[in-house]
């Protein structure tokens, strides 16, 4: 018997070892990121870097401001379609989901959700650019908002789902008609769940650069509106990047830096957002 | 169905002590006739699916009583008090033949809107199910305010039902807290209070005791005893002393048909049918 539970003693101790060690190596990637775009990043961060455009090539200093507010205007015009329509459809799947178009609906989410990103920017740039003959951040922010929707959407219905049905009967006992159940009750407990697929998602969004490559394209300056080419933060990096000028490089580990912090910053206030009720 | 059986259908509905004058000494419960009841089915059926799991309940609910409804599992004590408010329909497939009245009034007619019926119907639930993303008060003021339904008195309304129900004292320096933060007894008294915020003339309880413990479920009996004073009652119970304790008729259901319905002394003492004499002294069930 003594030697069984050593025995087993020794198993809880060599699995725990190994959940820790996993542990660490799923945050190796994480840690080492951050920790390279901070080291890296920190040195071009300045504030003309947030407040200035592009100085003519070959002229030192110069910033990016223009690609912060490019990427802000594309990502809120993608939110202003896709938050919505993934919510309501969201909706949709968990309350009357159940039928054949709701079967159909939530496959197509989840291929439209394995489908590349850089398929969606040219499937854009059919479709808007190409016609309008022009790159402008309503087309970005048209391929980010199908990049959002299938997230969006299968967040919503997933978090609907958990909320207890008993919640349901509670506010239909209660005289609610249907909709406002579903909309007072359901939808705000599910609320802090839903938040977060919003926030991936905005999240993801953030961070592409491939649709955006023929949808926003660049821009050097300004945009004066939406309708006009405009620069965002990972084109931006990509362009920077790929040049042969140090100081270029410099700058795009800066923009990622503020790429990453821009998230960070919004996931931390969707959460304090959401998180308002009582103790 | 045997020969006994359908001689007591014959008189089905109406307990004894309903449908016929009785001396004044009698208490008062007992007087009330049939077009009196507060409600009232007649050829209820329900069905989930295909599946007929009520097959003509003619049955009646005195105002200011409390009636029990007991009978094994899945033989449609739950469906019946659902298909009083319109909860049955909630469920996919659920349907209902047959009428449900109140005042006289079909709730089930064409043109009643079902919403309507439940803020007159009030319902408690066997699992206390308040609202987690409120705090005590706002799950108090739940049916008005998520209705957008005016309330002139909000503080008011919130001391006179948690005063119903009994939990006044025990909340009242933490209304802001969350519903959830509360014990489950005290959970099913908040749950209760939310039904009477919005002064229902019905309340049904579904196994309101079923996940209390014991001393939690004597307190949720006091107040039925209380409550019956102004509202009329449909508990809901697998519990045979509760029914015993708590109710003035009892009704014993058997496979979707109501068997036998009367004062409860007389379902518990003199019980006139075989089903139901077997089922109280614990011979099936």
């Amino acid at each position: 018997m003594r030697e069984r539970v050593g025995f087993r003693q020794l198993v809880d101790r060599v699995v725990r070892g190994a959940c820790l060690l996993a542990t660490v190596l799923a945050l190796v990637p994480l840690v080492s990121v951050l920790g390279f775009v901070v080291v890296r990043g920190a040195g071009g961060l300045s504030l003309t870097f947030l407040t200035g455009v592009p100085k003519p090539v070959g002229e030192a200093g110069g910033g990016m401001a223009h690609a912060l507010v490019g990427s802000l205007q594309i990502v809120g015009l993608a939110c202003l379609v896709g938050i919505p329509a993934g919510v309501l459809a969201g909706i949709h799947l968990a309350e009357f989901g159940a039928t054949r178009f709701g079967r159909f609906v939530r496959f197509s989410a989840d291929v439209l959700a394995g489908v590349p990103s850089i398929t969606v920017g040219l499937f854009v740039y059919a479709l808007v650019v190409a016609r309008a003959q022009r790159f402008s951040a309503y087309a970005g922010a048209l391929a980010l908002a199908i990049l959002m929707l299938p997230t969006i959407t299968r967040a919503t219905e997933e978090f609907l789902r958990l909320v207890p049905e008993a919640l349901r009967e509670a506010a239909l006992g209660l005289g609610l008609p249907k909709w406002r159940a579903t909309l007072r009750v359901m939808l705000r407990t599910a609320l802090p769940g839903i938040a977060t697929g919003i926030m991936l998602a905005v999240a993801r969004a953030m961070g592409e650069s491939a649709p955006l490559l023929f949808t926003s394209f660049n821009n050097r300056g300004w945009a004066r509106t939406p309708n006009e080419p405009t620069a965002s933060l990972p084109v931006n990096i990509y362009t920077y990047a790929t040049s042969p000028y140090a100081e270029w490089h410099e700058q795009a580990w800066a923009a990622a830096l503020v790429l990453v912090g821009l998230v960070l910053c919004m996931s931390v206030a969707a959460r304090l957002l959401v998180r308002r009720r009582p103790s | 169905m045997s020969e006994r059986s359908s001689v007591v259908r014959s008189s089905e509905g109406t307990p004894d002590c309903m449908d016929q004058p009785r001396d004044a000494s009698r208490s008062r419960w007992e007087k009330p006739a049939l077009d009196a009841a507060k409600m009232r089915t007649v050829g209820l059926r329900a069905f989930y699916g295909e599946v007929e799991v009520l097959r003509g309940i003619d049955l009646a609910i005195a105002d200011r009583q409390v009636t029990a409804v007991i009978g094994p599992s899945g033989c449609g004590k739950s469906t019946f008090v659902r298909s009083l408010n319109r909860m049955h329909e909630v469920v996919p497939g659920a349907r209902i033949l047959g009428q449900v009245l109140l005042d006289q009034q079909d709730i089930y007619a064409r043109g009643v809107d079902a919403v309507r019926v439940r803020r007159r119907v009030g319902m408690l639930f066997q699992k206390p199910n308040p609202f987690p993303t409120l705090s005590i008060r706002d799950n108090v003021l739940a049916g008005l305010s998520l209705n957008g339904l005016p309330v002139p008195d909000p503080e008011g309304t919130v001391e006179k039902a948690l005063r119903q129900a009994a939990l006044w004292d025990e909340v009242k320096d933490v209304l802001g807290r969350s519903g959830t933060s509360l014990s489950g007894g005290q959970q099913q008294r908040l749950c209760l209070a939310r039904a009477l915020a919005l002064e229902p003339e019905v309340l049904l309880m579904d196994e309101p005791c079923s996940a209390l413990d014991p001393s939690a479920t004597a307190r949720v009996e006091e107040l039925i005893h209380e409550l019956r004073q102004r509202y009329a009652i449909v508990v809901v119970t697998h519990n045979l002393q509760q029914a015993a304790r708590v109710a003035n008729l009892t009704a014993f259901f058997y496979r979707g048909e109501l068997v036998e319905y009367d004062r409860t002394d007389v379902v518990f003492t003199r019980p006139k049918e075989r089903r139901t004499e077997d089922y109280i002294t614990g011979r099936f069930g």
